[in-house]
């Protein structure tokens, strides 16, 4: 095995970000009932960052295949999707485990949490139209094309609509211009565990994919064979 | 039915233990040590460390069968 810087820096930034993440002072401020709770922003929000990301990598890799259709291209637009997924997944349910504790109960119908439950919906129906292909060339090709009709409804789902309605979450109705993070609970010392978590979360999900990459070409290569 | 069985017992082995802990706690005297200080937090990045570094474990033995397969 090859011990990439970028496995490294996964491994030494998540630890970092579980020793921090609890050690870092957070602001209280008043009328802002988070508490210690703000910590969450150190591992719920870097799920729905991660996702975003492989979603980008998955989405360029599905145009990649258009523009030359190879069966690498289309693994890698494949697993990174799938691993998005996942980081969705566990971002929805520590966000509804976090909702039970702060807004009363774990799905209020937020427009954020609604918006990416849909996004969700949608990357899973790429598997499913995938599933619904025996031949394996039109699976990969227009599993391309609606891997990129799925990535740009991440825009309104995700980072448009939200932004419009009123929300639970912070921002909101473009006062805060940020429908994720309100400056105003968080301060210096918890951007620098937060970004750390956010690059060392994505790599995390970059390694996880490249496993499955391999396992899949390997796959191929025993078919083929 | 091995499944059912074997989820009966492990249901009522998480019944069962459940009664272990309905005694009265003995009041001793709080330890003031680092695990136990600021609300007993530490035994919180304990566990969260412990189970970051089992999934790297895993994550890492994982990689390493991928690479055997790829070398053959």
């Amino acid at each position: 095995m090859k011990f990439t810087w970028w496995k490294i820096a996964s491994i030494l930034l998540l630890i970092y970000v579980s020793i921090a993440g609890f050690m870092v002072r957070v602001p209280n401020p008043p009328g802002v009932p988070l508490q210690q709770s703000i910590r969450n922003l150190f591992f719920h929000v870097p799920m729905w960052f991660g996702m975003m990301i492989l979603f980008i990598v998955s989405v360029i890799y599905a145009i990649k295949f258009l523009k030359s259709p190879s069966p690498k291209n289309d693994f890698y637009s494949t697993e990174f999707a799938r691993t998005g997924i996942v980081f969705g997944i566990l971002g929805l349910i520590t966000g509804a485990i976090w909702a039970n504790y702060q807004w009363g109960k774990p799905w209020s119908g937020d427009p954020k949490q609604n918006g990416a439950a849909i996004a969700l919906l949608i990357y899973m129906a790429y598997f499913v139209l995938r599933g619904s292909f025996t031949d394996e060339d039109k699976r990969a090709r227009i599993g391309a094309v609606y891997n990129i009709f799925a990535f740009f409804m991440l825009f309104p789902t995700l980072w448009i609509l939200p932004r419009l309605a009123e929300s639970l979450h912070p921002g909101g109705l473009g006062s805060e211009g940020n429908p994720g993070l309100n400056p105003k609970d968080s301060n210096v010392q918890m951007k620098l565990v937060f970004w750390p978590a956010v690059i060392g979360w994505t790599l995390l999900g970059v390694w996880i994919t490249t496993l499955r990459i391999r396992l899949q070409i390997l796959k191929e290569k025993k078919y083929h064979a | 039915m091995h499944k059912i069985i074997r989820f009966v017992t492990l249901l009522m082995a998480t019944i069962f233990t459940t009664s272990l802990f309905a005694q009265t706690p003995q009041a001793t005297p709080a330890p003031t040590d680092f695990m136990h200080s600021n609300g007993k937090i530490y035994v919180v990045v304990l566990v969260v460390i412990v189970i970051l570094t089992g999934l790297f474990i895993y994550l890492i033995s994982l990689d390493r069968k991928i690479s055997q397969l790829e070398k053959d």
